[in-house]
């Protein structure tokens, strides 16, 4: 399928997908650290993999990303996407640790990463719980995985099975907020498998001309 | 100080060419592999960032010949040549080839680091180019430059130290 020939229709289906997912995870958020969570209007975009780093600040920028596969009739990949300084503040809200920081001299505490790894898992299954519901395809989450690293090394993972196909990416880009303090802007990154589209538009009553 | 040198940036699945005093750069190479391949004496280097080890893997005819390891290494061999490079001085230095995540079960996928190492040394070897140095490995992101008027490789990860190579 050619990338850069979505429909507007096409380009609202994904757009409400990038909505319902990430509306149903900043819920969760929002239950995690007892705030107010809001979230922005999700964009849908079609990147050269290079423009997909440029997103998050260029691929040497320092970020925590958690990772998961979707298995199912769908597969896929989704991200969830926090600057150090943004998880350094969630894990010192989740963990009670004022002083906690990522990237120092110490290995972060065995805590630290248990409470990223598990916002991640409850965060990325809200979000593809909703997705499920909403396609009513079955999407199944792999287990988490953290890391903590440079943007172009973490994201080229999650580009591997689209490389094999197309110098092209369409990310459904959603970023939550925390309003009270703008201590948090989470972006959920879902980068759907190539042979995933047909699946997705069908399954949504959209033809797809590809 | 230098005030006339530049750096090159090469991006994902690109490659480019520089003489001295300028250096090359590529940045955030995970499962990628950085391959740089120069001529010493001529001052003269090439740098492919690529992200999958063969062509023929492949599923579609019209490729980007700059994002595989076999056919971005002939061009850069190619390219490096027309630059007026000679072919039996030139050698190689890489870095990259991480595993950035764990996974307990690994994919043929998820192993896309090491083969992709593998894939560059195999084509090197055709090509009868000595692999000088190398930082390949491991599950850190790598940022890359290289200086073709000292040969000299240096690497830097998220939390440690600059390294040369």
């Amino acid at each position: 399928m050619d990338f850069k020939q979505l429909s507007n229709e096409q380009l609202d289906v994904l757009r409400e997908i990038g909505n319902i997912g990430a509306g149903n995870a900043a819920t969760s958020m929002s239950a995690i650290i007892n705030r107010k969570i809001e979230m922005e209007m999700p964009s849908v975009n079609i990147v050269a993999f290079d423009d997909l780093m440029d997103l998050i600040g260029g691929p040497d920028q320092p970020i925590v990303a958690i990772f998961i596969r979707i298995q199912g009739e769908a597969p896929g990949t989704v991200y969830f996407l926090l600057s150090i300084k943004e998880a350094e503040y969630l894990v010192r809200e989740i963990t009670n640790d004022p002083s906690f920081t990522l990237l120092d001299d110490q290995e972060p505490s065995k805590i630290a990463i248990s409470a990223l790894h598990e916002i991640g898992n409850i965060l990325a299954g809200s979000y593809l719980s909703a997705l499920s519901d909403f396609t009513n395809i079955m999407m199944q989450p792999s287990i988490p995985h953290l890391s903590i690293d440079m943007a172009g090394a973490v994201l080229t993972v999650g580009l591997l099975e689209l490389s094999q196909v197309t110098d092209y990416a369409i990310v459904i880009d959603t970023t939550i907020n925390d309003k009270d303090t703008s201590g948090i802007h989470g972006h959920f990154f879902l980068l759907p498998d190539p042979e995933s589209f047909d699946k997705i538009f069908s399954a949504l009553g959209i033809q797809h001309d590809g | 100080m230098d005030n006339m040198k530049s750096i090159v940036k090469v991006g994902i699945a690109d490659l480019n060419i520089v003489t001295a005093p300028d250096i090359i750069r590529t940045s955030g190479l995970g499962s990628c592999v950085g391959i740089v391949i120069y001529d010493l004496s001529k001052k003269i280097a090439g740098l492919a960032h690529i992200m999958l080890p063969d062509s023929t893997l492949a599923k579609r005819n019209s490729i980007n010949t700059f994002k595989y390891a076999d056919t971005a290494i002939d061009s850069l061999i190619e390219k490096l040549l027309q630059k007026g490079a000679k072919k039996y001085a030139l050698k190689a230095k890489l870095a990259g080839g991480a595993e950035m995540f764990q996974f307990a079960s690994p994919s043929e996928m998820m192993r896309i680091g090491p083969r992709n190492v593998d894939a560059t040394k195999v084509k090197l070897k055709e090509y009868n180019i000595p692999i000088v140095a190398m930082d390949v490995g491991g599950n850190s992101g790598r940022t890359i430059e290289f200086n073709p008027a000292t040969g000299e490789l240096a690497i830097r990860t998220v939390n440690k130290e600059l390294k040369t190579i």
